[in-house]
């Protein structure tokens, strides 16, 4: 499903992210990504989502190598990812509702048969009593919800997050963590970035850990 | 709607709620662009008017044609009957010469003159008005008119008219000149409107890439606001030039009336309407086309 050759990745200025990093995710697979702030986690999850490119080795995703993709495919790789980042990067002048709704209207999905989809995006993740609410209003954990609603409402074939439980206290941390799990369930592929794998442990998941850009054995 | 013309009519409907987002600054904005196509505009329409002005005094190049004064009405009425039968003129006035001796009376100043003469010295005269436009046909006309023996004198009235028409036509070209530089005032301003949209959206278009947008689904609203902006500053030109018209119309018609010529002034034509918004509207677009090339790029991610 997802498969780095031999990656390196070095930012102008010098700074190496990542260091000959190869690895494979299979199909299905729940595989924690572990390592410590600055260990290349996120450039990791950039380079799988042609957010850059590797400076050596091959990034390929369902088939693609990421880094050979024309500018205009970009968008349609995105599109099968289901992306959560770190911020999580929710519109703060639109509704909850509008901000799930978002990646359809960027497919061109019209509105109307839009909207059955978002209430069951949100109630996936147990934000449809929220759907009008504005996300400056809900708690960390909530804005985590809604930008996994959104993430998924594409039906991505790979789920990504980009240390989902950060900054959220032990129970929300925990509902996350469950949510992701669920997902797994029912047959998604998920990398989960994170610097607390213990969250992740009880699902059986697979681990892999950065340090300073390198991949540990 | 279908599913083709679905990311257009939404990015046009996007656009059309960041105008009405901000009216103000919405209106300031294309009261710029209006200000900018009012000048090439009303120079146009005025020009055009003094074009219809000219066209309405000489109508065509006329040709004037003075008989010997010893014709009789006989060899004149089959001199007229000559001429009716020459393909090459389509119009044709006969001027008596004792009418002819009245017009020149009834012209301020010559009243006395004419009471003053023992006999009229004027001849008759026809006034024609050959085909085309062409100044060779006219001279082979003013050539076969004066070989005929009845004639005295031919005359061709279509070097001040050639003139004057030269003249409407470097106006025209002033003007359009006047349109293309002012254009180009327009292109920047809506260059730079889009750019502080862009800014001012950035987190928008970088969410909206992450999630999948094309560059195009990101672009495209934008184009329809430099569109949308445009076509609004062409309507305020619009409303602009008409105005100017409407209170320039009554100082016009007084000043023609110095001069003894009637004056209608017209405001622009439904053609120079459509001409005007699609003008403006184009030039929107092209403006928000360049900045949006300069300013979106993929980078907007990060």
């Amino acid at each position: 499903m997802i498969r780095f050759e031999r990656v390196s990745k070095r930012y102008p200025g010098g700074y190496e992210a990542l260091a000959d990093v190869s690895f494979e995710i299979r199909h299905g697979e729940l595989l924690v990504l572990a390592g410590h702030s600055g260990a290349g986690k996120s450039t990791l999850i950039k380079l799988i989502a042609g957010l850059e490119t590797p400076t050596a080795g091959k990034v390929w995703v369902s088939g693609q190598d990421v880094g050979n993709l024309r500018q205009n495919q970009v968008p349609y790789l995105r599109r099968s990812l289901g992306l959560v980042m770190q911020e999580h990067r929710l519109l703060t002048d639109r509704t909850v509702f509008d901000n799930v709704m978002l990646p359809l209207l960027v497919t061109g999905y019209p509105p109307r048969d839009a909207a059955k989809r978002v209430r069951v995006a949100l109630e996936k993740v147990g934000m449809s009593e929220f759907e009008n609410a504005m996300p400056l209003t809900l708690s960390g954990g909530e804005q985590h919800r809604v930008a996994i609603a959104r993430a998924i409402i594409n039906r991505p074939s790979v789920l990504i997050a980009d240390e989902p439980t950060a900054h959220l206290d032990p129970a929300y941390a925990r509902e996350i963590a469950a949510l992701f799990r669920s997902f797994h369930a029912a047959g998604v592929t998920i990398l989960l970035a994170t610097h607390d794998e213990t969250l992740f442990s009880p699902y059986g998941a697979r681990r892999i850990e950065l340090a300073k850009g390198r991949l540990l054995a | 709607m279908s599913l083709s013309f679905f990311p257009h009519g939404m990015a046009f409907r996007l656009a059309f709620r960041r105008i009405a987002a901000k009216p103000l600054s919405s209106l300031l904005s294309a009261l710029v662009v209006a200000i900018a196509l009012t000048l090439p505009a009303v120079s146009y329409v005025l020009i055009d008017n003094l074009a219809s002005l000219a066209n309405g005094v000489t109508g065509k190049p006329e040709i004037s044609v003075f008989l010997k004064k010893e014709v009789s009405a006989d060899q004149a009425l089959r001199v007229e009957n000559r001429l009716r039968a020459d393909k090459r003129i389509v119009a044709l006035r006969f001027v008596p010469r004792d009418a002819a001796l009245k017009q020149l009376a009834a012209r301020g100043g010559f009243a006395d003159v004419t009471g003053a003469l023992s006999e009229n010295p004027l001849p008759d005269a026809f006034i024609l008005e050959p085909v085309g436009d062409d100044p060779q046909v006219f001279d082979t006309i003013r050539t076969s008119l004066t070989a005929m023996p009845e004639v005295q004198y031919v005359q061709l009235d279509s070097a001040w008219v050639e003139r004057l028409h030269a003249a409407v036509e470097l106006g025209h070209w002033v003007a359009l000149l006047l349109a293309a530089l002012l254009g180009t005032a327009l292109v920047i301003v809506t260059f730079n409107t889009i750019r502080l949209q862009i800014l001012t959206q950035r987190h928008e278009i970088a969410v909206s890439l992450l999630l999948g947008a094309t560059r195009g689904f990101v672009r495209r609203p934008f184009l329809y606001f430099g569109l949308l902006q445009g076509l609004l500053g062409g309507v305020l030109a619009w409303a602009m030039v008409q105005g100017i018209v409407w209170l320039m119309a009554p100082r016009v018609q007084a000043l023609a009336r110095a001069y003894s010529i009637v004056v209608d002034l017209q405001g622009p034509s439904w053609w120079q309407v459509v001409a005007l918004l699609v003008f403006a509207a184009g030039l929107g677009w092209v403006g928000a086309g360049l900045s949006v090339r300069r300013h979106l790029h993929d980078g907007a991610v990060d």
